[in-house]
């Protein structure tokens, strides 16, 4: 529909305020990053490129606190994801393969509750929570607190797969006797796959990014790598906290990009 | 997509109709003991006794609720009149989230119709270029803002060495850095519903509109913008609201002259200084503002979803 100068759609200006919005988006993170690289103990001046500050975070003073911090985010992370994507596939069937039903209304106002409340809101709430009920706060209280609001960031690419999916395939299965059982298991599972890695990958990192909450449930003494993270940074930011900032921002990206490309990928055809 | 994204879209079939409640079941036990029982065991607590060393004792009171809206002297006798304090936090919170979605709004409108308005096969690529950072975790994207905003840091040598300015700008620790760092946070939330609904847009609209001698002003003013306003509406709740109450930019960005609701409350649960009664109440508060704008949100787009359809 181009028309040269009477292109209705284009408008001068809007292109340089994209570039511009890249730029505010990438210029901190790009900054951040080569700035890790740097080889000086200010983070003011720059003396060239070293990985010394990669090797501070494994091998330096505080290489023990982070190598536990890391253990804790993956480890609540990887379970965490893997038990809201379960808990999320079985309530996506239900929602879209269930036909109407009463509750189905509430169930859906439920299961995006952790989307509408204020994450600072949840924090203390999950902190009254376990309080109340005398748990002690630790490693088990930050897990509960991760796979019950990761489970809307699971669900939404879940149920938009299984929308896209017609159900003419499992009806086929079933008309040749399959069980029900077997036609989830065996025809609808395959298909949902790529929403469903989309949902665990997204979970997973929801998960290994949170502050808010994992900062008011974490029991004295337990850290994630955010809230190790922001400990050091309220003493000012350091060349180390740099380099692990870089590699956490390098795993997000990496996943992200995995995600993008699984739910591209159309199984269906 | 409105009035079908409230309801979690239509059921595709109803193949596993016996099974629904046994599917259902982990999602509603998980959530409704961890989410919905914890917000509302908050309520209670809002009307409870503090216990000085964090926590509260089980007697029913106003306190927390009448701390925040009264001011009874030093003495703690007088009448009440109105305590400014708290309703000032909250003021500026409004406030600073409210610019945080203007400057929003002023780059991610031209962005979203840019990217809208681009050869449909490239249009994937341009959206995911600006969700990317939404997935790298916010404590690193504020500290990185922090950094780059610094008195020694990037920005201020970058326009010093251009001859803009002769002397560092103070950014860090104003109002300024804490409404750039929430817009940082949560642009692609801005830019993404209204990429979508431009993108839905019938260019054949404003074609009509130029052929009958509208200008490009008029037309995007006139045709344009009514066609997409839900998408810009929602777009400035996505902000607004995660920016209502927020906790690591004004933190990080703001010091503590710029107190936000965030650091109101986070202070009332750490240490032992801490109201427990009284950070419950300021987040019933927060939460209701919260429930109340999305509330209206979606009557409104429920409304419009009517007049389209």
């Amino acid at each position: 529909m181009a028309r040269g100068k009477y292109d209705i759609k284009a408008f001068p200006g809007f292109l340089p305020m994209t570039i511009l919005c890249l730029v505010i988006l990438y210029a901190p993170l790009a900054v951040v990053t080569i700035y890790s690289l740097n080889d000086s103990n200010s983070i003011t001046n720059w003396e060239g490129v070293s990985f010394r500050w990669y090797a501070d975070v494994f091998t330096g003073p505080e290489s023990e606190k982070f190598k536990i911090a890391a253990w804790n985010s993956f480890t609540i992370a990887i379970i965490a994801a893997t038990v809201s994507t379960t808990i999320a596939t079985l309530a996506a069937t239900a929602m879209v393969r269930g036909g109407r039903f009463k509750l189905r209304t509430v169930s859906f106002g439920l299961i995006s509750l952790p989307l509408m409340v204020p994450e600072i809101v949840t924090a203390v709430a999950t902190l009254i929570f376990f309080n109340s009920i005398g748990f002690t706060r630790g490693y088990l209280t930050i897990l509960v607190a991760h796979i019950a609001f990761c489970i809307p960031f699971a669900y939404m690419p879940i149920s938009a797969r299984m929308q896209g999916i017609e159900d003419t395939y499992e009806q086929a299965a079933m008309d040749l006797y399959a069980t029900k059982r077997q036609a989830f298991t065996k025809i609808l599972m395959p298909l949902m796959l790529p929403g469903i890695i989309s949902g665990y990958i997204l979970a997973f990192i929801i998960s290994l990014d949170d502050f808010i909450i994992t900062n008011f449930v974490k029991g004295a003494g337990v850290e994630t790598l955010p809230t190790a993270i922001f400990g050091s940074v309220k003493q000012g930011i350091k060349p180390n906290i740099m380099a692990i900032s870089t590699m956490l921002l390098a795993v997000s990206i990496i996943m992200v990009t995995i995600s993008y490309f699984v739910s591209k990928s159309d199984n269906t055809k | 997509m409105a009035a079908g994204a409230a309801s979690g879209g239509s059921a595709k079939s109803d193949t596993y109709a016996d099974a629904r409640t046994w599917l259902l079941l982990p999602a509603w036990a998980v959530l409704g003991i961890f989410i919905l029982t914890p917000v509302l065991m908050m309520l209670v607590y809002s009307f409870l006794t503090k216990e000085f060393r964090g926590g509260v004792i089980w007697e029913l009171s106003f306190a927390a609720y009448d701390q925040f809206f009264c001011s009874r002297g030093l003495f703690g006798d007088e009448p009440c009149t109105v305590e400014w304090t708290y309703i000032n936090i909250f003021w500026r919170s409004i406030w600073q989230a409210g610019a945080a979605t203007l400057l929003s709004l002023v780059i991610g409108f031209p962005t979203a119709y840019f990217i809208a308005t681009r050869p449909e096969s490239v249009r994937p690529v341009w959206v995911f270029l600006i969700t990317i950072p939404y997935w790298v975790n916010l404590l690193i994207r504020t500290v990185s803002m922090k950094f780059m905003l610094r008195d020694q840091g990037p920005l201020n040598d970058f326009l010093i060495s251009t001859g803009l300015i002769d002397s560092p700008i103070h950014i860090v620790n104003t109002n300024f850095a804490v409404q750039l760092g929430l817009f940082y946070s949560y642009l692609p939330f801005m830019v993404l519903p209204i990429y979508a609904s431009v993108e839905r847009y019938n260019f054949n609209l404003s074609e009509a509109a130029a052929d009958l001698y509208a200008s490009k002003m008029t037309t995007l003013r006139r045709i344009l913008l009514p066609a997409v306003k839900p998408g810009v509406i929602a777009g400035c709740i996505l902000v607004f609201v995660p920016s209502l109450g927020s906790f690591l930019a004004p933190d990080l960005l703001g010091g503590a002259k710029n107190f936000m609701i965030g650091s109101l409350i986070e202070e009332q649960f750490k240490g032992n200084a801490g109201n427990w009664p009284f950070g419950a109440a300021a987040s019933m508060i927060l939460l209701s503002m919260v429930l109340v704008i999305l509330m209206i949100f979606a009557r409104q787009q429920a409304k419009a979803e009517k007049g389209a359809g």
